[in-house]
C-alpha cells in the first residue's frame, strides 16, 4: 500500500466507487438466474481498482474506451445506474434503449466513448480520440482499457506504433489477468517479457501487480506527466485476478484450467477490502462506511427496481439510429 | 447561377471537391497510405498538402485496420476525416473496422456519437492489375447496414457527391473508377452539393432499361450509341449513383416506361448488386415487365492479369449490345471496328 498521497475525501470516493462496482456486479450475480437480462455477461470482479484509479485519475478529461468486460469503468466513469440495469435489462429507458447491452455500453457526456465485443478493436479508435485532442489542442486524453489477449492481436501493434510515431494523448491500460478467455500467456505467446519489447517504441511502458486503487491512480498519473512533459504515449501493463468464469456469473476454478488457490492468493488483496481497511485506518469509523455503503445498496436495488418496471422498446426502435439525420 | 461551361477531368474534380471543403472547414483532413507522396493519389489531390500543411493531409504507417479506427475515433471526437485507399482491395485490412464498427458506432452509441467518416476508394481494372488491385466490393460494402455507399461517374458528380459525402454525418465510401479519372466534363467552378441517395437518368430512352454502375455506364453509354445507329433503339441508362441509399424510384419508374430491364454492374455477378436490383424490379414491377431481368459483371473467378483473359472477364459495350439484341430478338448487327476497351485512348464523355 502506498504512502496515503491523497486527500480523505478522495480515498471515501474512491471507496465507494470500488463498492458500487461490487455490490452492482453482485446483484447481477443475484438477479441473473431470473432470466430477464437476456446478455451474455462479462463480469469485472477483481478489476474493480484499475477502473476506478485510472479513472480517478484522468479526471473528466479522460476520454476511455473498453471491452465486453467493461462494467467496472462504466460506473466509475458515470456512477449511475439507472441507465446502465436498464441497458441490462434490455429496456428503452437504458443506455442505448436496449440495443446496445453489456458489451456496448457508452456515456459519450461522461467520456465513456464506447466499448466493443470485439478483442482490440476500439484500441485504434482510441488512437483517432486522442489525435483528434491533439489536433483540436483541447488537453483531454484517450484512455483505452484492453486484456492481454489485445496485444495478440495485430491491431495492437498498429495501434501503438501509430500512438508513438505520432506522440498521441493516449494511455494503453492492459488489464492483464492472464488468460485470453481460458488460454494463459504461455501458451499464446511467442516472446519473453511484453514490457520489454514495448520498450523498445518512444512511448512509455509501466507495470504493476497492485491491487491498490491509489497506487494505480498515482501510476497514471505518472503515465499522464509522461506526455504532458514529453509528449510520450504511455502504455500500463496492470495486473489483476478475474474472479468469476470469462463470460457469465459463476466461478470456474472446477474446470481445471486455472487452481483456485491462485484466487485465494489474490483475494487477500482483494482491491474492494483493501481500500476499506484504508478508510478504517484513516479513522473513518465502520458505521460511517456502512452508512455510505447503505446508500449504494440502496442507490443499485432502487435502479434494478426501476429497470424492470420500465418498458421494452418500440418496434419501430429497430430503425433508429442507424444512420444520423438532421432533425 | 453556377457556371457550368468549364471542361475540368474527373482526377480534377475530386481535387477541387476537397480542397474548398478542407477550405470551409478545418476539421476536414486527409490521410491515408502515401497521400502525401509525389503522384497525389493518381494526381487527385495536388496543391492540397502547399496549402494546407502536413497536419491536415499526411502519410501514414501500412496499418489500414488501425487507420480505419483512427478516422473512426477522430470522427466522433468532431473532426471530418478522409481516408483514402488506393485499392479498395486494401479495405478488406480495414473491414473488422468497417464491418464490426465504423458502421454501428452510431447505432450502438443510442444515437449520441455521429461518424461523418469517408472513405475513398479506387476501384478498377487497370492495366494487367490482376485479383489483388482490382476489386469494387460495392455488394459487400452495401450488404453491411450503417454504410453509405457511392460510385460518381461523371466529373460533375464526383465533385457533389464527394461535398456531399463529406458533409453527411454519416460513414460513406466513395468507389472512384480508375479509368475515370481522365473523363473531362462540366463541373461549376463553385462548391456544390449532389444528395446522396439520388440516380440519375445517364441516357433518355424508351425501348429498354439498363441499370449500370461506375465505368459500365460508359460501356452502356457506347453500346446505346452503337444499338440506336444499328436498330434504331432508345436505350435509358440509369446511374443509381448511389449503392445504398439506394434510389430504387428512378428505377422503377425507368422500367415501367420501357418493360425491359438489364443490370451492368461493375462487380462480380453472383450475390451482388445487379441480383440486389433484379429482385428489386421483379418485386415492384412484375406486371410491367416484358421480359426477364438480365444482369451483366464479373464471373465468378479471381480476375486474371493478362490481357487476352482480362478481355474476357470485363464485360464491354459490346457484350451489353449483344445482350440488348438477344433481349430484344433483333439480328446481331455488325460492330464497328473500334476495340471495344477504348478507354485506352482516354474516353471523353459528353457528360
Amino acid at each position: 500500500m502506498v504512502k496515503h498521497a491523497v486527500t480523505k475525501e478522495t480515498s471515501r470516493k474512491l471507496y465507494r466507487q470500488l463498492y458500487l462496482i461490487r455490490t452492482a456486479e453482485n446483484a447481477i450475480r443475484a438477479h441473473y438466474g431470473e432470466n430477464e437480462m437476456k446478455m451474455p455477461m462479462h463480469m469485472s470482479i477483481g478489476a474493480e481498482a484499475i477502473a476506478a484509479g485510472v479513472c480517478h485519475a484522468l479526471g473528466e478529461r479522460g476520454q476511455v474506451f473498453c471491452t465486453y468486460r467493461s462494467h467496472a469503468t462504466y460506473l466509475a466513469k458515470t456512477e449511475e445506474t439507472d441507465d446502465y440495469f436498464a441497458e441490462l435489462y434490455g429496456k428503452v429507458s437504458g443506455i442505448a434503449r436496449g440495443k446496445a447491452g453489456s458489451m456496448h455500453l457508452s456515456s459519450p457526456e461522461h467520456g465513456f466513448l464506447g466499448a466493443s465485443a470485439i478483442v482490440a478493436s476500439t484500441i485504434p479508435v482510441a488512437v483517432g480520440v486522442a489525435l483528434a485532442c491533439k489536433r483540436k489542442k483541447t488537453k483531454n486524453m484517450a484512455a483505452v482499457f484492453f486484456g492481454d489477449g489485445a496485444i495478440d492481436e495485430g491491431v495492437f501493434w498498429e495501434s501503438w506504433n501509430i500512438a508513438c510515431l505520432m506522440k498521441l494523448p493516449i494511455l494503453f491500460i492492459c488489464e492483464d489477468n492472464r488468460l485470453a478467455v481460458h488460454t494463459s500467456g504461455e501458451e499464446r505467446h511467442g516472446y519473453r517479457s511484453i514490457v520489454n519489447v514495448l520498450k523498445q517504441f518512444t512511448g512509455n511502458v509501466f507495470e504493476s501487480r497492485t491491487t491498490d486503487v491509489e497506487e494505480i491512480s498515482a501510476i497514471t498519473k505518472k503515465a499522464m506527466r509522461g506526455y504532458a512533459e514529453q509528449e510520450k504515449p504511455a502504455f500500463l501493463r496492470l495486473h489483476y485476478y478475474r474472479y468469476l468464469e470469462h463470460v457469465g456469473v459463476n466461478e470456474d476454478f472446477d474446470q481445471g484450467y486455472r487452481s483456485q488457490k491462485e484466487f485465494i492468493q489474490w483475494q487477500k488483496r482483494d482491491p474492494v477490502l483493501l481500500q476499506r481497511k484504508r478508510l478504517l485506518g484513516l479513522g473513518i469509523t465502520e458505521d460511517a462506511i456502512k452508512k455510505e455503503e447503505g446508500v449504494t445498496d440502496k442507490q443499485i436495488a432502487e435502479s434494478i427496481e426501476r429497470a424492470k418496471k420500465a418498458k421494452f422498446p418500440d418496434q419501430k426502435e429497430l430503425f433508429t439510429n442507424v444512420f444520423y439525420e438532421a432533425r | 447561377m453556377m457556371k457550368k461551361n468549364r471542361i475540368i477531368s474527373y482526377s480534377t474534380a475530386i481535387g477541387e471537391a476537397l480542397q474548398q471543403e478542407m477550405e470551409r472547414d478545418s476539421s476536414v483532413f486527409l490521410y491515408g497510405l502515401d497521400v502525401a507522396d509525389h503522384k497525389r493519389t493518381s494526381g487527385s489531390t495536388f496543391g492540397i498538402l502547399e496549402q494546407f500543411g502536413s497536419e491536415r493531409m499526411f502519410s501514414t504507417p501500412l496499418s489500414e485496420e488501425a487507420l480505419m479506427g483512427v478516422g473512426l475515433g477522430a470522427a466522433i471526437a468532431g473532426l471530418r476525416p478522409v481516408n483514402i485507399h488506393i485499392r479498395s482491395d486494401f479495405l478488406l485490412l480495414a473491414m473488422n473496422q468497417l464491418g464490426n464498427m465504423v458502421s454501428s458506432y452510431h447505432y450502438g452509441s443510442g444515437g449520441k456519437l455521429k461518424v461523418p467518416l469517408v472513405i475513398r476508394s479506387i476501384i478498377g481494372r487497370g492495366w494487367g492489375q490482376g485479383f489483388q488491385h482490382s476489386k469494387s466490393m460495392q455488394s459487400i460494402f452495401a450488404h453491411i447496414p450503417g454504410l453509405k455507399v457511392v460510385m460518381p461517374v461523371t466529373p460533375y458528380d464526383i465533385k457533389g457527391i464527394l461535398i456531399a459525402a463529406i458533409r453527411d454525418e454519416n460513414p460513406v465510401i466513395v468507389l472512384e473508377h480508375r479509368q475515370l479519372y481522365w473523363v473531362e466534363g462540366e463541373v461549376p467552378a463553385e462548391p456544390y452539393e449532389v444528395p446522396l441517395g439520388k440516380g440519375k437518368i445517364f441516357r433518355k430512352g424508351k425501348d429498354i432499361t439498363i441499370v449500370a454502375t461506375s465505368w459500365m455506364n460508359v460501356e452502356a453509354f457506347k453500346a446505346a450509341e452503337i444499338l440506336e445507329a444499328a436498330h434504331g433503339i432508345q436505350v435509358e441508362i440509369i446511374d443509381p449513383r448511389t449503392i445504398y441509399p439506394l434510389d430504387e424510384k428512378i428505377i422503377l419508374q425507368s422500367v415501367e416506361k420501357t418493360g425491359h430491364c438489364i443490370v451492368a454492374d461493375y462487380d462480380w455477378l453472383f450475390c451482388g448488386f445487379s441480383a440486389e436490383v433484379a429482385a428489386l424490379v421483379q418485386e415492384k414491377c412484375f406486371k410491367k415487365l416484358q421480359s426477364p431481368v438480365v444482369r451483366i459483371g464479373f464471373p465468378h473467378t479471381p480476375c486474371p492479369t493478362t490481357r487476352q483473359l482480362e478481355n474476357v472477364f470485363y464485360p464491354d459495350s459490346l457484350s451489353i449490345v449483344r445482350s440488348v439484341e438477344k433481349k430484344l430478338e433483333l439480328k446481331p448487327c455488325v460492330l464497328p471496328k473500334e476495340a471495344p476497351n477504348s478507354w485506352e485512348h482516354k474516353f471523353r464523355g459528353p457528360f
